[in-house]
């Protein structure tokens, strides 16, 4: 059928004056666009199998080739695009759900990109982080609500249960099985190195890595894949996973083909049974049963943990969470929806949940007006690309980020949201044996400590343009953010005024 | 002393150590000069075991033996140990391949001319690390005291 055919979306260009038939290209490609002719003497390629990876460009040693968007195109229609119409041609061929991995690439307003930060001048001096101490280390969890003391006057720790890290920022969740383990053991040791945390997901934790048990944070999803006293004991906070910023209101689906060996017996399903997590929590459909949940899960582990529920940001985010902070968690993560995914509806990925931004501002301040914002912390997390996006962040009302993509990228992902082939060329989103050995976690961990490291200093250098020393004095100080080209309403949202203003 | 080692866990079989051998030998400045129909000859050969997603494969060059056996059943007198370096003279080699019957790794082999090829850790040239070390994309090959 013609219609079958799509004209590749990017082509390779291969120098053949540069080429030496070297066929690093070809051993690793895994999606198999290269190959060596014989006949020819030469390398040939069929681009339609190329997902741009950029692997095979950043390892050839003479840089004979390129990859390049086709100019291959319909009949141009701003309505009817190319993507709209190859979409159609798909479905009507196969019928089934089209799917799509890594965030939501589509053109909405990137808010972080219209906040400006502001500096000191004259008035107030600015602060030089390589000569005067500068506060980077937060505690996430419920806040005292007084202070207390002893009978002799000193002062009593009355603070609940929390988290402590180092720099405002922590790795968010991400399964062993949508990541390879090579991947897992990067992040888990970066956030040991670097006194955070990361993130099980909902895979259940790889029993290699329960030596890192004080840098995780266990999650406990709709599947609860994985789940058992040990597995809750071995994190240093437990997070409820409500939704996930990519796929809002639905659940997951690892295929059975993938459930195999290590995974299946992390996941504690059988092999090759498809690991299906609905959409709800079947036990919660209330605030009441979220309550339930978040107690038997602190119960089980003696109180002695902080608990998370991570919700995906949508329409109704700040009621949503008013509710839980009044359920009992400590802690509340908010998923924003250009947040990655190792696979989803791309029609879900693309249109449903809104921007972190937004979300942040309108939670912090609900939160704020009911006098319920020291019962929790906020973390956020759905597309944080940058130290600057953390600083506004911080300035909106957040207690610290979530970052995956940034990390995955760290390692080596170049964004060609294919994760959902499991054919990674970078052995981040593999299971192949082969391909898994790619992504060394001897490199991997220090790129990972190299990327928090300067994005701590980044961060540092922008609080003291402020005047500020420590990043509380950072958190919720909206007046140190100016909008640019945002209408009345999103001013209003964010809380902030106008540049200029 | 310092010594090229190979940790099989990582190595992808790209081969690309053989070519950063080769060219860092080759006395050109580009690699495309250098390989341009001309045949490879590298220091450093990738063993490959089996097709398929578990296939393990490796490097091999020379180890630099404390005792190296092609020193001692060099005819020629061509190879020699300096600081721990086993390094050949291929003015005086002969191209009688019997080192490379001795040496237990394989770690030689018979260049162009016809003279004996041999991993010299990089010492004539590039200098500092080696360039199979250098060129390794996933850290299988190191260079270091052990």
């Amino acid at each position: 059928m013609p219609l079958n055919y799509f004209y590749p979306d990017y082509e390779i260009d291969r120098n053949f004056m540069r080429c030496i038939n070297c066929r690093a290209c070809e051993r690793q490609c895994a999606n198999e666009v290269h190959s060596y002719s014989e006949e020819k003497r030469l390398m040939d390629c069929d681009s339609s199998k190329c997902v741009n990876c950029q692997r095979c460009v950043s390892l050839c040693p003479t840089r004979a080739l390129r990859i390049v968007k086709t100019v291959n195109t319909f009949k141009q229609n701003y309505s009817w695009t190319q993507d709209k119409i190859g979409d159609i041609y798909r479905q009507a061929d196969a019928g089934g759900v089209l799917l799509s991995s890594m965030g939501n690439p589509q053109q909405y307003p990137v808010y972080w990109d219209k906040i400006l930060i502001n500096a000191s001048q004259v008035t107030n001096p600015s602060i030089d982080p390589l000569r005067e101490p500068m506060e980077t280390t937060v505690f996430l969890g419920k806040k005292p609500k007084q202070i207390e003391r002893d009978e002799n006057g000193k002062l009593k720790n009355n603070l609940p249960v929390h988290l402590a890290l180092k720099l405002p920022i922590m790795f968010s969740a991400m399964s062993y099985g949508s990541i390879s383990y090579n991947a897992h053991e990067s992040l888990a040791r970066a956030a040991e190195a670097m006194g955070t945390y990361y993130n099980t997901g909902e895979g259940g934790l790889h029993e290699d890595f329960y030596k890192y048990q004080n840098s995780t944070i266990v999650q406990v999803a709709s599947g609860r894949f994985g789940v058992y006293k040990k597995y809750l004991e071995a994190g240093a906070a437990i997070e409820i996973k409500m939704g996930q910023g990519a796929k809002p209101g639905i659940g997951g689906h690892l295929p059975g083909m993938k459930i195999i060996g290590d995974i299946s017996r992390t996941r504690m399903i059988p092999e090759g049974t498809d690991a299906i997590s609905p959409a709800p929590h079947h036990d919660i459909y209330s605030i009441e049963d979220l309550r339930q949940l978040v107690y038997s899960l602190k119960e089980v582990t003696e109180f002695k943990k902080p608990v998370i529920v991570k919700v995906a940001a949508v329409h109704n985010i700040a009621a949503i969470a008013s509710g839980v902070a009044r359920s009992g968690a400590d802690i509340i993560a908010i998923d924003g929806f250009r947040g990655g995914t190792g696979a989803a509806p791309s029609a879900i990925r693309d249109n449903v949940g809104i921007p972190i931004e937004l979300a942040l501002a309108g939670v912090d301040a609900r939160l704020r007006e009911e006098g319920i914002r020291d019962e929790v912390s906020l973390v956020i997390g759905g597309s944080v690309r940058s130290s600057a996006d953390i600083v506004k962040a911080i300035a909106l009302g957040a207690d610290a980020v979530y970052i995956a993509t940034s990390a995955l990228i760290a390692l080596g992902c170049h964004l060609c949201r294919s994760c959902h082939a499991g054919r990674c060329n970078w052995g981040i989103a593999a299971q192949r044996e082969d391909l898994v050995r790619r992504l060394n976690p001897d490199i991997g961990y220090k790129r990972l400590c190299n990327l928090l490291n300067a994005w701590n200093h980044e961060i540092k250098e922008m609080m003291g343009g402020m005047g500020i020393n420590s990043i509380e004095a950072l958190k919720g100080n909206r007046l140190m953010l100016r909008g640019i080209g945002l209408t009345d309403a999103e001013l209003k949202v964010l809380g902030i005024q106008h540049a200029g203003e | 002393m310092k010594r090229v080692y190979v940790d099989e866990k990582w190595c992808l079989g790209c081969h690309l150590c053989e070519y950063y051998c080769a060219f860092a030998n080759s006395g050109k400045s580009d690699m495309v000069d250098a390989f341009k129909n001309m045949k490879l000859s590298p220091r450093i050969r990738i063993e490959e075991g089996r097709e398929g997603a578990k296939a393990i494969s490796f490097a091999v060059s020379c180890r630099h033996c404390d005792e190296p056996f092609c020193v001692k059943s060099c005819i020629a007198g061509a190879i020699r140990q300096e600081d721990g370096i086993v390094v050949i003279d291929s003015e005086k080699c002969v191209g009688c391949c019997t080192c490379i019957l001795v040496c237990p790794f394989g770690a030689l082999s018979p260049s162009q001319n016809g003279t004996m090829l041999k991993c010299e850790l990089c010492i004539n040239n590039a200098g500092g690390v080696p360039a199979c070390v250098k060129g390794c994309i996933n850290r299988a090959i190191v260079f270091e005291e052990r």
